[in-house]
């Protein structure tokens, strides 16, 4: 597999009207392509600022993200963003013209094209009849399969996909984490997938980077994670040992208790 | 009525005996009552209820009432000159139609409405890309509609007649300032909302300068936009007939505001009230018709206003 990401020792900083906020502090990983890489940390360690900064939305302060050996400086069609947000899609456009507008304005297909792809990738996601509705008309989980559709169709370098889950119910979440991995095992498309449930690292990912909070810094990285190989209670163990790591300081007056 | 027929109560009820306390958990199953499968969920409302609940045949009725107690109330006070009655007017409203003067009124009102408007748009237009583009451009639109969105636009008139001379310039002066502000401000504010989220989905599709404010920011705050466009057209309505009532300016012919002055001159009251019907009629086709047809098919459909 060849080396797709580089974010190469990347400090992350934000204005707030008060303060100037260190994100992350000199993070470095890089993505294979093919990968599911996913940035697992509590609420303050910087992944979601990461993943905009991959995006382009930010600039680092220091180090540098490469994208296939290109320095990533503003946002682009090459990298499609998932966000967290149901209002990502416009909601002046039906699904099929959402999915299209972007192949349309950023790739030049032309309509015909455009619509080809677009069928093609919302019956992927299975929203073939829905493709005419507007978005304010679907549920929530429909809303994030449109988005997904929308990246996967622009057929990006990567997708990043910034905690795409975490504002559904958790039985439709289940149910879009395992739509996510068919879709994966399909097209094997890679992706960067943000979020702060251990639970959903696993179950997506196959490499996830653990990051501490405040500022960002890497922990750990879990790697060549094999569904397959992975029973329950190997997955329970997983998740233990994930969140020993990530929550350590706090975990060990627990720790000392079970000795 | 036919009431929903329920089955039977032969449902058993759920009740543990004896906790299993060699399982971790008890499933306890239960039947589906499948006589409730076809019991009428959905029923019509009757006629009588649903033409109530329809908004136009609500207020057709209420203009209807407002005509009949205008004529009844006009044929009590039995004075032309003061109140003439609904019939008299509608009479005078045919004849000047046919003879035209009434249209040709109408027209060359709505002629230089039309150059007002669409002048005062496009230079709000200029001023709200400004505005989200730059940040001095934002400072500045903000002072400027402060200071001018409160000031009438007809207090300037007298003004305008210095700079523009007695004709169409300086009306067209005086409706570009009804309309600039207020489309500038709507505009400007609903620029000011568009999500964080849908701006970087722009960003993301590689939009940028004009196409990115045409293509996300003007669909994103149409709703705002279609309030400006509605309220600054209200404003230079009001303003051009108080305009034209006024000082009667406008090249030789005159609007509808100049029909009314000069109907009340010659003591031809029912001509009077044809002209403030057809000012009445023309707002309510362009709001009810035009601005509502437009929402209609935008904002409404995409969910952005109910």
């Amino acid at each position: 597999m060849s080396l797709l990401l580089q974010v190469d020792g990347v400090t992350l900083r934000y204005k707030t009207p008060q303060s100037l906020i260190t994100a992350t502090h000199r993070v470095s990983f890089s993505v294979d392509e093919g990968d599911r890489y996913v940035l697992l940390g509590p609420s303050g360690c910087g992944k979601s600022t990461l993943l905009k900064a991959v995006g382009g939305y930010i600039a680092p302060v220091e180090g540098e993200i490469r994208i296939r050996d290109r320095k990533v400086t503003a946002p682009g069609p090459d990298r499609m963003m998932v966000f967290q947000e149901f209002d990502q899609l416009l909601p002046w456009k039906t699904v099929l013209q959402n999915v299209v507008f972007p192949l349309k304005v950023a790739k030049g297909l032309s309509h015909r094209e455009a619509e080809d792809r677009a069928y093609c990738y919302i019956e992927k996601v299975k929203l073939t009849e829905f493709a005419n509705s507007y978005p304010h008309t679907l549920s929530g989980g429909m809303k994030q399969r449109v988005a997904i559709a929308r990246g996967m169709a622009m057929q990006p370098d990567i997708l990043l996909m910034d905690e795409p889950f975490a504002a559904l119910d958790a039985l439709t979440r289940r149910r879009m984490q395992d739509e996510l991995l068919e879709l994966w095992e399909e097209t094997g498309f890679t992706v960067l997938f943000v979020t702060h449930s251990i639970n959903e690292a696993i179950r997506v990912g196959n490499r996830i980077l653990l990051l501490s909070p405040r500022p960002g810094r890497v922990k750990a990285e879990v790697g060549h994670i094999e569904r397959s190989l992975l029973d329950e209670r190997g997955t329970g163990r997983l998740e233990k040992e994930i969140h020993e790591l990530l929550f350590a300081e706090a975990a060990k007056p627990v720790e000392a208790a079970h000795v | 009525m036919s009431e929903p027929r329920m089955s039977e109560p032969h449902v058993p009820q759920p009740h543990i005996t004896e906790p299993d306390t060699s399982q971790p958990y008890v499933i306890v199953h239960q039947k589906l009552d499948e006589a409730m499968n076809d019991v009428e969920v959905e029923r019509q409302l009757g006629l009588a209820e649903r033409l109530w609940a329809s908004a136009t045949i609500r207020k057709a009725l209420i203009i209807f009432l407002m005509a009949a107690a205008w004529e009844s109330y006009a044929r009590f006070l039995d004075n032309p000159l003061l109140l003439p009655t609904l019939s008299e007017t509608s009479a005078a409203g045919w004849q000047a139609m046919l003879d035209g003067t009434l249209m040709n009124r109408a027209l060359s009102s709505l002629k230089i409405l039309l150059l007002g408007y669409a002048a005062g748009i496009s230079l709000a237009a200029v001023l709200s890309v400004v505005a989200i583009s730059t940040r001095i451009g934002a400072d500045f639109l903000e002072t400027a509609t402060a200071m001018f969105n409160p000031l009438p636009a007809i207090a300037l008139l007298p003004l305008a007649l210095i700079w523009f001379g007695l004709g169409s310039g300086s009306i067209i002066f005086v409706l570009i300032h009804s309309v600039l502000w207020a489309v500038a401000l709507n505009t400007h504010s609903g620029f000011l909302a568009v999500s964080q989220t849908l701006r970087m989905v722009g960003l993301n599709y590689d939009l940028r300068g004009l196409r990115y404010i045409s293509k996300i920011f003007v669909p994103a705050a149409f709703g705002s936009i279609l309030t400006g466009l509605k309220i600054g057209w209200a404003f230079a309505w009001r303003t051009l007939i108080a305009a034209e009532l006024v000082f009667g300016v406008s090249s030789g012919q005159g609007g509808l505001g100049w029909y009314i002055f000069e109907k009340r001159n010659t003591l031809d009251i029912p001509g009077v009230f044809c002209g403030l019907l057809t000012v009445i009629v023309i707002g309510l086709v362009v709001e009810n018709l035009i601005f509502r047809t437009i929402e209609r098919v935008t904002v409404r459909r995409w969910g952005l206003q109910s």
